[in-house]
């Protein structure tokens, strides 16, 4: 739908001028992509892009921010977490892309930076990059990020390769059922880009955002376990978004998440974030 | 049976894991879960450890840690993969 994307260095200057209103509705060029690199400058929302390795986060990251951040196939590449920006539609964006990792639960420094952005950062949208070649795998994490937020989009990356496969993946059916905006993409030619900063747009301004995931289970010893956690993590946080996450993660043994709580940081996440 | 127990090229599948705490949760996030689909891939010269393909990707096991993974053959032998 939106305008195709510019290429860097062609067409109008994607800079602001100095001193503009970024965020303000009358804010001119709307609706078009600007890479602002390294330099965000100043940004109204925080995106994470999160996804299990090799699907493609970084190409995403780059393709958005226009820089060329060490793409590369191999495991552990991004080890800490990259950051650069973009503007769209008006508005500045953070975007930070995170290790790949297949869950947030287990113990290794590149699930926790990942586990820690997403659960303290507290980012306006999580894309999460999927491989439409194996989605079957790629989906136990975006379960796992849509237990801690409903600020998610789902970009369905590889979709190039994954005709090449034969393979074609029911967005729309699985938008339903996930309950948050899965996007197609082939990253690495552009293609998606449009629809995807679409609905990173309307996620990071969403007043009611779905709610996080909550899965029951089905065995009456460990959901009365959760509950009874869960509920004593609420007294002492109130306004904790995902007690019963934490809860779980407290009865698996995390000890990040130990940690959270002994130290109160566990507390930050009910304090109101500052306005945007 | 238990997979190490998986012949070369056959399928089967996963109906539980005997473990706890984080290795299990590591296998699980694998794609090692109750009903998924495994194949014995390759195995190294001396038996061990093993590639079993999951889900689209292989995984090595050690022996030690495929014996925790219960499965049920689910027939079909097969050297080559619909992928």
């Amino acid at each position: 739908m939106a305008a195709p994307l510019p290429t860097p260095g062609v067409g109008p200057s994607p800079a602001e001028p100095a001193g503009a209103c970024t965020s303000c509705a009358l804010a001119p060029s709307t609706a078009r992509l600007a890479r602002l690199g390294l330099a965000p400058g100043r940004h109204d929302h925080v995106v994470a892009l999160a996804g299990n390795p090799n699907t493609g986060k970084s190409t995403v990251f780059n393709a958005l921010t226009g820089l060329r951040q060490h793409v590369g196939n191999w495991a552990g590449k991004t080890v800490a977490r990259a950051e650069g920006g973009f503007s769209f539609g008006g508005a500045g964006y953070r975007i930070v892309d995170l290790p790949g990792t297949y869950s947030l639960l287990s113990t290794s420094t590149d699930e926790d930076v990942a586990r820690d952005v997403l659960l303290f950062g507290r980012p306006d949208v999580v894309v999460v990059v999927v491989d439409a070649t194996r989605l079957e795998r790629n989906l136990p994490l975006v379960l796992q990020i849509r237990q801690i937020t409903g600020r998610v989009v789902v970009a369905l990356n590889l979709v190039d390769e994954a005709r090449r496969h034969g393979i074609t993946v029911d967005t729309r059916h699985l938008t339903r059922e996930l309950g948050v905006p899965v996007v197609a993409t082939a990253a690495r030619r552009n293609e998606g880009l449009p629809e995807l900063l679409a609905a990173i747009a309307q996620v990071a301004t969403a007043d009611d955002p779905p709610k996080p995931l909550r899965l029951t289970h089905h065995d009456p010893a460990l959901e009365k376990a959760v509950a009874d956690l869960a509920a004593q993590v609420e007294a002492r946080f109130p306004g904790v978004p995902n007690s019963r996450w934490v809860a779980l993660r407290l009865l698996e043994g995390d000890a990040g998440i130990e940690e959270a709580v002994r130290n109160g940081t566990l507390g930050d996440l009910a304090t109101p974030r500052e306005a945007a | 049976m238990t997979l190490d127990e998986l012949p070369r090229g056959q399928r089967a599948v996963v109906t539980a894991l005997d473990l706890r705490g984080g290795e299990r949760r590591r296998l699980m996030d694998l794609g090692l879960l109750p009903g998924a689909a495994i194949r014995a891939d390759m195995t190294s010269p001396l038996g061990d450890p093993t590639a079993y393909e999951v889900r689209g990707a292989l995984v090595v096991l050690r022996r030690g840690q495929a014996k925790t993974v219960h499965v049920e053959h689910s027939g079909t032998p097969s050297g080559s993969t619909e992928r």
